[in-house]
C-alpha cells in the first residue's frame, strides 16, 4: 500500500511533470542539428509518455475504460495517418494534427465549464479567464487548421475567398467572443453563452483562413500551431497543470518565432498576409503578351549540364509532385562523376513549408551538406554555369514580391515545367522571357529521366 | 499553485521557447514545426484529468473525443516527425 500512496502523492506527480517538460526542452534543443534531431524527437516522445503516465496516477483520474477507448481511437487514427502520408502531403498532415489539438483544447474548456456549473457556480476568475481564452483560441485553431488542410489538399480552392467587408466581419466575430467572455467573467452563469463563444470563434477560424491565398498557407499553419500552443498553456492555467503550461508556452513561443521567420523569408508582413488576397492571380499576365519563350530539348540540356563546371539545382513543389527527387539525385551523381560540382539551392519556402524540400531531398539520399540555403548560395550563382530549375516557379520569380533564388545571374537557366501556367502564387514570371532562359516542357520526372539518359550517352 | 507562480512559469517558458528555437537552421523548419505540433498534444492530459469527475453522457463523450483528438495529435505528431528526421541520417 505504501508504494501506491507514494505514486499518488501530488508532489511525486508534479516531479514527473518537471522531468517531462525538461525532456521537451532537450528535444527542441536537439532539433538544432540534423544529426541529433531524431534523437531529440524520441526524447520528446519519452517526455510525453512520462507526462501521460503521471496524469494517470492522479487519484481523481479514474474511468480507465473511457480513457482506453479515447486513446485507442486516437491511436487507430493517428498511426496509420502518420505512416501512410506522402512526404509531399506533409504540410496538410501537420495542419490536421494541429487542428485536432486545438479542438481538444476547446472541448476540454467546455467540459470544465459545464462541470463547474454542475457543481453550482462559475469557476474562480483565475481559472475562468484562461478557460475562456483557451476556448476561443482552441476553436479558432481547430477550424482554421481544417480550412488550411482543405486548401492544401485542394478540397477547397487555393485562391483567396473573400467577402466584402471581411475585416469588419472578423472584428465583429472577435467582439462577439470578447463580449460574451466578459459577460461570463463578470458573473453570469450561462452554458449558452459559452457555446456561442465556441461557435463565433469557429466561424472566425474559417473566415480568417479562407481569404488567405495558397502561397501564404505555410505561414498560417505555423501561426495556428503557435495558437494551439498558447491555448494549451491557457488550459494549463485553468487546470493548474504545470506540464501543460510549460509545454504549451514553449510551442506558443517557438511557433511565433517560426511564423515571423517564414513571413520574413517571403518578404511579407503578417498584416499583409492576413489582409488576404495573395495568390489570387489575375494581377500580372498582362505584360507578358507578345513576349516569347525559348524551349529546348533533353539532349541540349544534357550537353549544357555535362560540360558545366558548376550546376545549381533549384527544386520546387513540382519536383515533389512528380516524385522526381530520386531521379534528380541520379542525375546529380552522374554529373558529379564527370567532375561537375552540383549544389541544391533551397528557397526557405520551397515546397509548401520551410524545410519541406530538404525533407524530400533527404528522402532521396541527397547529403544535407549539398542543400544550400538561399542567402548562402545566391552570391555564388554568378559563378554558376547552369541553374536547373525543376518544378519551381514562385521561388525564382522576380515579380513574386519576396526574396528569391537569383538564378538569373547564372550563366544560363534551364526551367523544367509542365506548362506555361502561373505558379501557386498566380503571378506571371518574367524570368521565362529572359534571353539566357530555356524551358523544357513536360513532367518533371520524365524530363529529368530523359536528360539523364542523354548525359549517360555522352 | 497560486496564479502569480503560474504566470512566472509561463513567462520563463516563453523565453526558453524563444531561445531554444531561434537557433534552428532552415533545413529543419518543417520537422521542427511538426515536433512542436506533437508537443502541444499534451492537451491530452486535460482530457484525462477531466474524465474522472465528468458526469453525464455528454461530458463523458466530449472528454473521450478530446482524449482521442489529443492522442491523434501526440501519436501522429511524433511519428510523422520521426519519419521526416529518419531521412537526415548520415551517409558515408
Amino acid at each position: 500500500m505504501y508504494i501506491a500512496t507514494f505514486l499518488q502523492d501530488p508532489d511525486f506527480i508534479r516531479s514527473l511533470y518537471i522531468v517531462a517538460f525538461a525532456l521537451f526542452i532537450i528535444d527542441l534543443r536537439l532539433m538544432n542539428h540534423p544529426r541529433t534531431a531524431r534523437r531529440g524527437n524520441v526524447i520528446g516522445a519519452i517526455g510525453m509518455g512520462i507526462a501521460v503516465v503521471a496524469t494517470l496516477l492522479i487519484e481523481s483520474v479514474t474511468d480507465y475504460g473511457l480513457i482506453v477507448l479515447g486513446i485507442a481511437i486516437g491511436t487507430a487514427v493517428g498511426i496509420p495517418a502518420a505512416r501512410s502520408v506522402k512526404m509531399t502531403a506533409m504540410p496538410q498532415m501537420v495542419a490536421l494534427f494541429n487542428g485536432v489539438g486545438g479542438g481538444a483544447v476547446a472541448l476540454i474548456s467546455f467540459v470544465e465549464y459545464r462541470e463547474a456549473l454542475a457543481i453550482g457556480a462559475n469557476p474562480e476568475l483565475e481559472a475562468l479567464i484562461p478557460m475562456l481564452l483557451a476556448a476561443i483560441i482552441g476553436s479558432v485553431s481547430f477550424w482554421g487548421s481544417n480550412i488550411a488542410f482543405g486548401k492544401l489538399q485542394e478540397v477547397l480552392p487555393g485562391r483567396p475567398i473573400q467577402l466584402p467587408g471581411q475585416v469588419f466581419i472578423n472584428i465583429g466575430l472577435l467582439l462577439v467572443c470578447v463580449v460574451c467572455a466578459t459577460v461570463i467573467a463578470s458573473g453570469t452563469e450561462s452554458e449558452g453563452l459559452f457555446l456561442l463563444i465556441l461557435i463565433a470563434a469557429a466561424v472566425l477560424g474559417n473566415m480568417f483562413v479562407l481569404p488567405i491565398g495558397g502561397a501564404d498557407m505555410p505561414v498560417v499553419i505555423s501561426l495556428l500551431n503557435a495558437f494551439t500552443g498558447l491555448s494549451a498553456a491557457a488550459a494549463g492555467l485553468a487546470l493548474d497543470n504545470v506540464a501543460l503550461i510549460v509545454a504549451g508556452m514553449l510551442v506558443g513561443a517557438s511557433g511565433s518565432i517560426l511564423t515571423l521567420l517564414m513571413a520574413e523569408a517571403m518578404n511579407r508582413s503578417l498584416a499583409n498576409i492576413f489582409k488576404g488576397g495573395f495568390g489570387g492571380g489575375g494581377t500580372a499576365a498582362a505584360d507578358s503578351e507578345g513576349k516569347s519563350v525559348r524551349s529546348t530539348d533533353p539532349a541540349d540540356v544534357a550537353i549544357q549540364l555535362a560540360y558545366a563546371s558548376r550546376v545549381a539545382v533549384v527544386p520546387g513543389y513540382g519536383l515533389a509532385v512528380a516524385q522526381a527527387q530520386h531521379t534528380v539525385r541520379d542525375l546529380a551523381k552522374e554529373l558529379e562523376k564527370r567532375g561537375v560540382e552540383v549544389n541544391y539551392a533551397i528557397h526557405p519556402v520551397a515546397g509548401r513549408m520551410p524545410g519541406h524540400m530538404n525533407v524530400l531531398l533527404a528522402e532521396a539520399d541527397v547529403p544535407y551538406e549539398k542543400l544550400r540555403e538561399m542567402d548562402d548560395i545566391n552570391p555564388e550563382l554568378a559563378q554558376t554555369d547552369v541553374s536547373l530549375v525543376i518544378g519551381a516557379n514562385d521561388t525564382v520569380n522576380p515579380e513574386a514580391g519576396m526574396p528569391i533564388i537569383e538564378v538569373g545571374s547564372s550563366g544560363s537557366v534551364i526551367i523544367l515545367k509542365r506548362s506555361m501556367n502561373t505558379g501557386f502564387a498566380g503571378i506571371d514570371n518574367p524570368l521565362f522571357y529572359e534571353e539566357n532562359t530555356a524551358l523544357l516542357f513536360g513532367d518533371a520526372k520524365e524530363s529529368v529521366q530523359k536528360v539523364l539518359k542523354e548525359v549517360e550517352a555522352l | 499553485m497560486d496564479l502569480l507562480t503560474e504566470l512566472t512559469i509561463l513567462v520563463l517558458a516563453a523565453f526558453v521557447g524563444f531561445e531554444v528555437i531561434s537557433k534552428v537552421p532552415n533545413t529543419l523548419h518543417t520537422p521542427l514545426m511538426s515536433a512542436t505540433n506533437a508537443i502541444h498534444g499534451i492537451v491530452l492530459l486535460g482530457g484525462l484529468y477531466l474524465i474522472g469527475p465528468a458526469e453525464g453522457f455528454l461530458n463523458e463523450l466530449l472528454c473521450v473525443i478530446a482524449i482521442a483528438f489529443g492522442t491523434i495529435n501526440v501519436v501522429g505528431g511524433f511519428l510523422v516527425t520521426d519519419r521526416m528526421l529518419e531521412m537526415f541520417k548520415r551517409r558515408d
